[in-house]
């Protein structure tokens, strides 16, 4: 047994890994469940299955092809957005849609149908997964596309790694003319000029996204800055066209935990204080390689070690335009009068662009995420609180990025789950499966109990 | 090394260092026994940037078909600069204890189809005075130690034979490059316990090449290993075959 975390370090469960090395090789069989594992980005417990078995997919990270005439690239599912990018840029490909990160894997791009800046006008990452193959434990192996086994396309795109393994997929990349982005920075007073802002950028920004300061109050809740940005047109300035591709972060590194005494109301506040008027309330303009534009956080390798070893959890939440306001509101005001700091909080829109994915998270609104210490008790409840508001407000919380969701909410947020359950391949769960249906467990709780993981307090716990 | 012959191309070291040369534009013949395994690290090179990617799945340890290999490989890329020689098993030394047959199946893959295809591309690399031959041996080599001395002696005849072909090789401009990993993390280690003497099969490869690039005659990578078996080597025998090693 190992203790793999996931990106946010809670929970912590245990559970076995096994390597996977060859793309035609049949399933492992191992006892108990098993569940695909990327670069262990997702924060909470849906990457992590505790008492069972992770799949490590990193070494299944082969190209299989790339054309550079329409830009197609196919390639293992353990193949990062990092290595695509490192292929497709100096040949003028990008991603057409990028989480915050770079250090995830195609397939769980896919089983999280990942969202980025462009939302709005790109919708997610699953509408260029042009195929892709999945092996189920049953020793089938299922082409789909939008044609073929439509059906497990859709369960897959978004479906949380419960349907199966995808062992290769072929993506649809977009042509840019450099690697460069010319970005606007706009200062926001508050939470109701995100939300004037934010709309008018989007008719002709591709990128878009805020950072807002959490700990703002009354009046001032939602101050923030918006970033917004296009691919520059080719030569910009007299620039050469694709420059270096390679990575601009200053490529510092967390080399242990954190004391957790480093974050607090005061160094947090001291932070966005510095990091606000750092812009001395007018917009600007610059023009920035795609690498700090798309994936500040990345040249901070190890990052989420700032929070010490009790790990942080995440809150991303999405609600409708026609409850936005209030209810983001309420959100922000809850955890900063909760007293527990959340370093960074981003602030985006999504458009109406569906996604294949039945399980698919983003819906057109606004969408709110925010980072928070893990300070026990006190901290769980103030997320599941921010839960039961979004459920109220119509909205949606992201399974990536969650920890304490209620089973009542994701069956309120996902409508398609029932017909979803229906494709889980029995062999494969997760802990936060588990979670989410705690009634009809597919795994003994005695083999949870016998594997060393922590004691369930209730079924309820049980993750 | 511009157009290179790699054995054993589906290993976790070899395909990383076909990686390294598909990125440098080199024209690459690839040998592997699993034919889909295979397809899936040519592909991959392909990708990658090769000039030219060349396969063949083949048993290696069918030696009948190795001078046939060679004179394919020379025809596909149309000449040969460099060879990776990096097939090999760990074997298991309780079985091979316990019987010849074991301890020979590991002999005759690390051994001697390694010198049944070292004879004739030796030959032709002395003929056409230039190239490097690049071959994968391991710490193992440098001493017998009870855990696992059969696959250690298979290695240390190999580094025998290697330097011989290094001696006679030396005046046709022919760099001979062994290369002794220490513990590494790929499949082939996947049962063992890993501590942090384990290299990944990127860093082995990096090291590899830069052996190969500079014409080195032995290497240890990661370097550590020069002086953690400088020790190993220099422990008196009388004592040494009373430690549990
Ligand atoms: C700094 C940062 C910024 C982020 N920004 C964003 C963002 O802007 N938008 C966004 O949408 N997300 C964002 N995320 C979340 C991240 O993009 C997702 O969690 C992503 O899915 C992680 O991919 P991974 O390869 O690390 O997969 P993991 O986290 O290891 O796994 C994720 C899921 O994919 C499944 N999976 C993985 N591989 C396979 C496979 N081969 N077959 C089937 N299932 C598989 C797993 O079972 C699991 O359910 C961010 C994360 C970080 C750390």
């Amino acid at each position: 047994m190992k203790s793999l975390e996931s990106w946010g370090r809670y929970p912590r469960v245990e559970q076995r890994t096994q390597a996977l090395t060859w793309r035609s090789d049949a399933l492992p069989e191992v006892s108990g469940s098993v569940l695909p594992h990327g670069l262990g980005r997702s924060y909470g417990d849906s990457c992590l299955n505790g008492g069972g078995t992770l799949l490590l997919t990193s070494g299944l990270d082969r190209f299989i092809d790339f054309d550079p005439a329409t830009g197609v690239v196919r390639c293992e599912a353990g193949v990062s957005l990092d290595m695509i990018l490192r292929l497709g840029a100096p040949r003028g490909w990008f991603l057409p849609v990028t989480p915050g990160t770079k250090f995830v894997t195609v397939g769980g791009a896919i089983a999280n149908d990942v969202h980025g800046k462009n939302h709005h006008c790109a919708g997610t990452f699953g509408r260029y997964v042009r195929r892709f193959e999945l092996v189920r434990s049953d020793g089938s192996r299922r082409i789909c596309s939008p044609d073929e086994n439509p059906d497990w396309y859709g369960a897959t795109i978004g479906g949380l790694g419960l349907t199966g393994l995808i062992t290769w997929a072929e993506v649809q990349l977009k042509p840019i003319s450099n690697p460069y982005v010319l970005q606007e920075t706009v200062p926001l007073a508050n939470l109701d000029e995100f939300l004037v802002v934010a709309r008018e950028s989007e008719a002709d920004h591709q990128f878009t996204m805020a950072w807002v300061d959490c700990l703002a109050r009354g009046k001032k809740v939602g101050r923030g800055l918006l970033y917004r940005g296009n691919f520059a047109p080719p030569q910009f300035d007299g620039l050469p066209l694709a420059k270096s591709h390679l990575s601009h972060g200053i490529g510092l590194a967390v080399p242990m935990d954190m004391p957790s005494f480093c974050l607090n109301r005061l160094t947090v506040s001291a932070f966005n204080w510095l990091y606000f008027h750092r812009q001395n309330g007018k917009p600007k303009q610059r023009l920035t390689h795609y690498d700090p534009f798309f994936y500040p956080l990345d040249a901070i390798y190890g990052w989420n070690r700032i929070y010490g070893r009790k790990g942080f959890l995440q809150f991303q939440c999405v609600v409708p335009y026609s409850t936005a306001r209030d209810a983001l509101k309420d959100i922000l005001e809850r955890s900063s009068r909760g007293g527990l700091p959340s370093f960074l909080s981003v602030l985006k829109t999504f458009g109406d662009i569906p996604s294949p994915g039945w399980l698919s998270f983003p819906r057109k609104g606004v969408t709110l995420a925010m980072d928070f210490a893990n300070r026990g008790e006190k901290t769980y409840r103030l997320v599941e609180e921010l839960d039961r508001v979004t459920r109220e407000a119509g909205g949606a919380v992201y399974p990536a990025k969650d920890a304490r969701m209620s089973p009542e909410s994701f069956a309120a947020y996902f409508p398609r789950h029932t017909e979803f359950a229906g494709y889980v391949d029995p062999a494969f769960s997760s802990s936060f499966w588990r979670r989410m249906h705690p009634v009809s467990l597919p795994f003994s709780l005695e083999s949870e109990r016998a594997s060393g993981a922590p004691q369930p307090q209730s079924v309820l716990a049980l993750r | 090394m511009k157009k290179v012959l790699v054995l054993g191309a589906t290993s976790a070291i070899a395909q990383a260092t076909v990686r390294l040369l598909a990125a440098r534009g080199a024209s690459l013949y690839l040998v592997g026994r699993n034919a889909a395994n295979l397809d899936a690290v040519t592909k991959d090179a392909a990708t990658r940037g090769a000039a030219k990617v060349e396969s063949k799945a083949v048993d290696l340890n069918d030696f009948a078909t190795h001078e046939a290999l060679v004179e394919g490989a020379f025809q596909a890329l149309g000449g040969l600069d460099g060879v990776v020689l990096a097939h090999g098993v760990l074997g298991d030394q309780a079985e091979s204890q316990a019987t010849w047959t074991a301890t020979e199946a590991v002999l005759r893959t690390n051994f001697m189809s390694a010198v049944s295809l070292l004879t004739p591309l030796a030959n032709r690399f002395e003929a056409q005075k230039a190239g490097t031959l690049v071959v994968i041996s391991s710490v193992a080599g440098d001493r017998g130690r009870q855990s696992n001395y059969v696959y250690g002696a298979s290695k240390g005849a190999l580094n025998v034979f290697l330097q011989g072909l290094r001696n006679r090789l030396a005046k046709a401009n022919v760099a001979v490059v062994t290369v002794k990993p220490g513990f590494v993390d790929t499949p082939m280690t996947a049962h063992l316990p890993k501590n942090k003497l384990f290299a990944s099969p990127e860093k082995v490869a990096r090291g590899l090449l830069r052996a190969a690039d500079s014409r080195k005659n032995e290497v240890y990578v990661p370097g550590i290993w020069a002086l953690i078996m400088l020790i190993i080597k220099s422990i008196p025998e009388s004592v040494f075959k009373k430690l549990k090693l």
